[in-house]
């Protein structure tokens, strides 16, 4: 656990790098994590983003086959926009925990 | 919970499933999906039984056992007789449960989990010589089926650095 400064804000984080408190997001952080990570958001990462951190926010689990059927992207599409672990990844860059699911 | 470190983290998994009831086929699907959502390349190959998971007739009516399954319990618990499980209908009905109770976890249907891994870049294939076994041909298999392999090519593609081969 430590504290970061991502866009200018001071961010809580965990040992694998996954934002402690979800209400320090701001689309310029993800953007940063995004970087990290090397990604260039687009507008439809910021959907899914947006998506993930609605179900967050709303205590659902997530796997990868609910982002699958959000309307939003396929699971190949999922896998193209976060190549490498999508959901981790995905979830890493909404400031949001380390998905705990196996699907 | 100790990582690998960076230098020694799985790179690829090759997963042979040898059988075909519900439980067995789910363990390899499961892991397969797993890897590929960890970024971890995943071949997976069916051969014996475990070929009803890919064959487009039997794929989405695959069973649990429910004689000869000594960890089969009733709804709550309480121990299930192995001549209940020999009666008609209770196969199909433990089995029906047991996919619905899947299905509450988000856990796909076998169809639709043999498209999240080959979404997902993961490699479906199948044995030739069971296949020569029970007379199938590659049109009775599913579309994600990549190829029909003897073991010998099995064997060719799932070497490498930091590459194992799982038996379920």
């Amino acid at each position: 656990m430590g504290t970061r400064t991502i866009a200018g804000i001071e961010i809580q984080v965990n040992d694998e790098g996954y934002m402690m408190d979800a209400s320090q997001w701001t689309p310029e952080v993800a953007r940063e994590l995004a970087k990290e990570e090397g990604i260039e958001l687009t507008d439809k990462h910021f959907e899914v983003l947006n998506f993930i951190r609605d179900e967050f926010l709303k205590g659902n689990p997530l796997t990868i086959r609910k982002v699958g059927k959000s309307g939003i992207v396929d699971i190949k599409g999922l896998y193209e926009l976060f190549p490498g672990g999508p959901l981790k990844k995905a979830s890493k860059i909404a400031g949001i925990s380390k998905p705990s699911s196996c699907v | 919970m100790e990582n690998n470190k960076d230098d020694h983290r799985l790179k690829k998994v090759s997963v042979i499933c040898a059988k075909g009831a519900l439980e067995d086929v789910y363990a390899t699907l499961v892991l397969a999906n797993g890897a590929v959502m960890e970024g971890i390349e995943a071949k997976v190959f069916f051969t014996f039984f475990g070929l009803d998971a890919i064959t487009k007739k039997r794929m989405k009516k695959l069973h649990t056992a429910t004689v000869a399954n000594p960890a089969m319990r009733m709804p709550g618990g309480l121990p299930f007789p192995t001549w209940l499980g020999s009666l008609p209908f209770v196969e199909a009905g433990v089995s029906s449960m047991m996919r619905s109770q899947m299905e509450k976890l988000d856990i796909p249907p076998v169809d639709e989990f043999l498209d999240m891994i080959t979404a997902g870049g993961g490699e479906i294939y199948a044995c030739k010589l069971a296949m020569d076994m029970f007379k199938l041909t590659k049109d009775d298999l599913s579309e994600q089926v990549k190829d029909v392999l003897t073991v010998g090519e099995f064997y060719a593609m799932a070497g490498g650095e930091d590459s194992q081969i799982i038996f379920t």
